[in-house]
């Protein structure tokens, strides 16, 4: 059978899933509550998102391998005030270096 | 921080996500989807987990309504970050449509780690642009020539994803707030991660922040009494400044 419906579908629902957020009506975002938490949202996801990133192995199960290094070394570099590139390029070094020595 | 310092960031960025596209783009072919279907998930779905879950399914023989309904709850944090970014840069009319296609991590990250409105809109708009040219181009490369690059782990391109969301947070993470979701939302996604399908443990992190905006005491702290609506966390109070 073709892909089209599925990949077609899972674009419909992934833009209405975007658009969802823009089109709630301001006055529902706006009590004490709701406004402090949908501002902290993006902290909450995006710092889920670097654990599933750092973390996930084989069928969701955790494993700490070259990922977590190169994170732990990432965190190290912006508590010393390095620069947004050498961050990226420190992980991305130590985790292939890592990974060339057959470790992770 | 700098304009020239917004492009940089949103740049490189752009060029790190894209590389993945060529995974991408190889991985869709080899899981029998043909070369218009693979453009199509990079333009159309453009968000990176969804589009994997989506091949992935399908080239192991799942059904399609498996890969749409796993493909959604990978993107249900898109809708969240809309949220915040609507409130923050005020997109209006075809604005707002386009923003809300360009609405993935990268985007939201990159203007996030701003700390003015301008420059935010400006990270916002660069980085998502940059990625899906980018994404778009390597994807169209993968499903024509193949996985060049070969594993992207080998490059260390997962850790650098890691490690520049991380330096995106970083700034944000001066305000106590949101030190503490950040903690929170780590122990909560390890603890989900072994129980939970892929695009759940991220939105089960989604809970450390209504647990720290509902916490007890942040209220005294909170609104100055002659203050018409109640200041947001983050750098919204920094960005409403500039906006005036």
């Amino acid at each position: 059978m073709s892909a089209w419906p599925t990949v077609l579908a899972a674009a419909a629902a992934g833009f209405a899933l975007k658009l969802a957020g823009y089109v709630v009506p301001r006055h529902l975002l706006d009590g004490w509550y709701v406004s402090r938490l949908v501002a902290l949202l993006p902290v909450a996801l995006l710092a889920g998102l670097v654990v599933t990133q750092t973390v996930t192995g084989p069928a969701g199960a955790l494993v700490l391998d070259a990922r977590a290094v190169a994170v732990a070394v990432a965190l190290v570099a912006l508590a010393l005030r390095a620069p947004f590139l050498v961050v990226v390029v420190l992980a991305a070094g130590v985790a292939a270096g890592l990974r060339a020595l057959g470790w992770g | 921080m700098q304009p020239d310092a917004v492009a940089r960031q949103s740049l490189s960025v752009g060029v790190a996500t894209g590389a993945y596209g060529l995974s991408f783009g190889a991985l869709s072919v080899a899981a029998g989807l043909d070369l218009w279907q693979t453009q199509a998930l990079s333009a159309l779905l453009f968000t990176g987990g969804s589009q994997f879950a989506v091949v992935g399914i399908l080239g192991a023989g799942g059904l399609g309504s498996t890969a749409v309904a796993t493909s959604s709850l990978l993107g249900i944090r898109n809708g969240l970050y809309g949220l915040e970014l609507s409130r923050e840069l005020g997109f209006h009319g075809w604005r707002r449509v386009a923003a809300a296609h360009l609405t993935i991590d990268e985007s939201t990250a990159v203007a996030m780690a701003q700390s003015g409105r301008a420059d935010a809109r400006r990270g916002f708009w660069l980085t998502g642009l940059a990625v899906f040219v980018f994404w778009n181009l390597m994807t169209l490369a993968g499903a024509l020539v193949g996985n060049t690059l070969g594993d992207p782990r080998t490059w260390g391109l997962d850790a650098a994803a890691a490690g520049a969301f991380c330096a995106l947070l970083w700034p944000r993470l001066r305000r106590r707030e949101a030190q503490a979701t950040a903690v929170i939302a780590v122990v909560l996604t390890l603890v989900a991660m072994p129980h939970t399908p892929a695009g759940v443990p991220v939105l089960v992190a989604a809970l450390a922040a209504a647990i720290v905006a509902g916490w007890p005491g942040a209220r005294r702290t909170a609104a100055a009494p002659s203050s018409p609506e109640p200041p947001p966390a983050g750098n919204a109070a920094t960005a409403e400044e500039d906006a005036r």
